[in-house]
């Protein structure tokens, strides 16, 4: 385990005051893990990341990464210690006086490596990252995307164990959010190293995490696998998370998984919408027709409109017959789309 | 031609006074730059939630920017005679100006340090932490380059307000173009000496503002 956290409780301020952002969070991440901590702002997430590269301290419980005890120390201990553990940030935070090149060298400098190492460091994180040709520019120079990507460069200059996200992507649009956790899991995928991030938004959960703790009013709610947590969802603030993921998205990633666990025979989509829904066109297909029929999935979801239900089928048999299997469902004003053939 | 214009004007003494009015300027210019960055990072850092964070340093320094910030400069140049004497060993001359230029402007420079540190990107410091940085070199490679187009435009203001007091200085007798505009052009109903000597200051106030816009947009890059 790359990650201890026992027993945390962090209070800001004193007597009647104080303000409880952390309560009793006890969480273990495994080495190499992309760890995920989804909460509305107010519910303690940025504190949490904050207490493990110590730029807030626990006032209770312990942090541990790796053998060391971040909660336990400070000075110049601490200051190495955090060379390890890096942090990327929502508004970027580069040194706006310094040019990309500059900005990555920083935490070289920092670490007191010398010139020459510095500026083949600098040079492979800039290929790393994508930002070839892009050494010289101010980041006034640079797109959001961009901004993000010099950010990450400048965490991994001193090949750090843990990376942290501190809503790395809620200031990027949806494209290049996707770029920059294509990148987080590339390198998590290639250095092996360990991601910290918290978000308010599901979609980066379930694009790159593998493990989500779920927060509300500094507490963990509810903790598992990514797949677990978004297939059944306990607490009714994770609920609410999952279903911030919009269909169409989930809808494609679900059919890329059939087609390779269906190679064989046709798959059809069938959408039914209202009363559609009530007449038996299954049942009849089946009897007119010599093929066999597999249902992959379906669903019926109940809108303010009424009914609406998918239903995807894979379909084996005489091709011929398939295709007047697709007609008759056509004729019977059954939406039908073939997703897939062999 | 020149001699008919401005009969009284006498061009050696007039540049020996230019002469001084710069060097007095340009010495009290550098010492306030750095007793007033000093101080200006003193006073941001010790303030609450800063890396020094602590009160009575905080309130110790900000009273001292605060009082002589507030004395108006001719009476602090009276004030400050005892020192003066003290410290150069006499009153006249350009060297005995400085002790009063320096303590009228740093103060007053530290102010604008401090305004111009606290409009550094939290996140940025935040992030510089993050890295394991010391504090000498938050200061150093951090604190003072995000800030530098306020800090110079700071000491730029600063630097032409030395030029105006150096004129005052000229009241004690610490020479320069303020005490020729006086002593020679006002006293005596030499206005052409008087108009000489304000063309030569205003001359330089408007070649320190132009060196200071120029530098301010070279070290901008945001």
């Amino acid at each position: 385990m790359m990650i201890h956290l026992t027993d945390i409780n962090k209070r800001f301020g004193v007597g009647t005051g104080s303000i409880s952002a952390v309560e009793n969070v006890s969480l273990e991440i495994a080495d190499g893990e992309i760890f995920g901590v989804i909460g509305y702002s107010g519910a303690g997430k940025s504190t949490l990341i904050r207490l493990l590269n110590g730029l807030e301290m626990p006032t209770s419980g312990s942090v541990k990464i790796g053998s060391l005890e971040i909660s336990a120390i400070k000075g110049k201990e601490l200051r190495e210690a955090r060379q390890k553990v890096s942090m990327i940030f929502q508004h970027f935070n580069l040194l706006w006086s310094r040019t990309v090149r500059e900005n990555i060298a920083f935490p070289l400098e920092i670490a007191g490596v010398r010139k020459a190492v510095r500026e083949k460091k600098v040079a492979e994180l800039i290929e790393l990252v994508g930002l070839s040709g892009r050494e010289n520019a101010y980041p006034s120079e640079l797109s959001g995307g961009q901004k993000q990507r010099v950010g990450i460069a400048r965490a991994l200059a001193n090949d750090p164990e843990v990376l942290l996200c501190d809503e790395a992507t809620s200031a990027l649009d949806p494209e290049t959010t996707d770029s920059i956790l294509d990148l987080l899991t590339g390198i998590n995928e290639r250095l092996g190293l360990t991601i910290v991030l918290i978000t308010h938004e599901m979609h980066v959960i379930r694009k790159i995490c593998h493990r989500v703790a779920v927060m509300e009013a500094g507490k963990v709610v509810e903790l598992g696998d990514v797949l677990d947590v978004f297939q059944s969802p306990k607490e009714p603030i994770t609920k609410r998370f999952v279903s911030q993921v919009t269909e169409p998205v989930e809808a494609r990633q679900a059919m890329a998984h059939i087609k390779e666990e269906f190679p064989s025979g046709t798959l059809i989509k069938l959408v039914f919408v209202g009363e559609k829904t009530e007449q038996p066109v299954l049942a009849s297909l089946i009897r007119k027709f010599t093929v066999d029929v597999n249902i992959v999935q379906g669903n019926i979801s109940h809108t303010h409109g009424g009914a609406y239900g998918t239903l995807i089928l894979q379909l084996l048999g005489d091709s011929a017959i398939i295709e007047e299997a697709i007609l008759y469902l056509h004729e019977n004003d059954v939406q039908t789309e073939v997703i897939g053939n062999d | 031609m020149i001699e008919n214009l401005f009969p009284n004007v006498d061009w050696t003494k007039m540049w020996e006074a230019t002469v001084e009015t710069l060097y007095m300027t340009a010495i009290s210019t550098l010492f306030t730059l750095v007793i007033g960055l000093g101080l200006g990072v003193l006073l941001f850092l010790s303030s609450p939630g800063q890396l020094w964070s602590n009160k009575l340093v905080n309130f110790i320094s900000g009273a001292f920017v605060n009082i002589f910030r507030s004395i108006p400069f001719i009476i602090l140049i009276i004030l400050l005679i005892p020192f003066t004497k003290f410290l150069i060993g006499t009153m006249r001359g350009p060297d005995a100006a400085m002790p009063a230029l320096i303590i009228g402007a740093a103060p007053f420079y530290a102010r604008m340090v401090l305004i111009a540190l606290q409009e550094i990107d939290k996140g940025v410091l935040e992030a510089s932490k993050s890295m394991g940085a010391k504090t000498r070199t938050i200061i150093f490679k951090v604190l003072i380059p995000e800030s530098m187009p306020a800090l110079v435009s700071g000491i730029t203001v600063t630097a032409i307000a030395l030029v105006g007091y150096t004129a005052m200085a000229g009241i004690i007798g610490a020479g320069g173009l303020g005490t020729l505009a006086y002593l020679d052009g006002f006293q005596r109903s030499r206005e052409d000496v008087t108009l000489v000597a304000t063309v030569i200051i205003l001359i330089i106030v408007f070649i320190i503002q132009f060196i200071g816009d120029f530098a301010v947009k070279k070290f901008d890059k945001r």
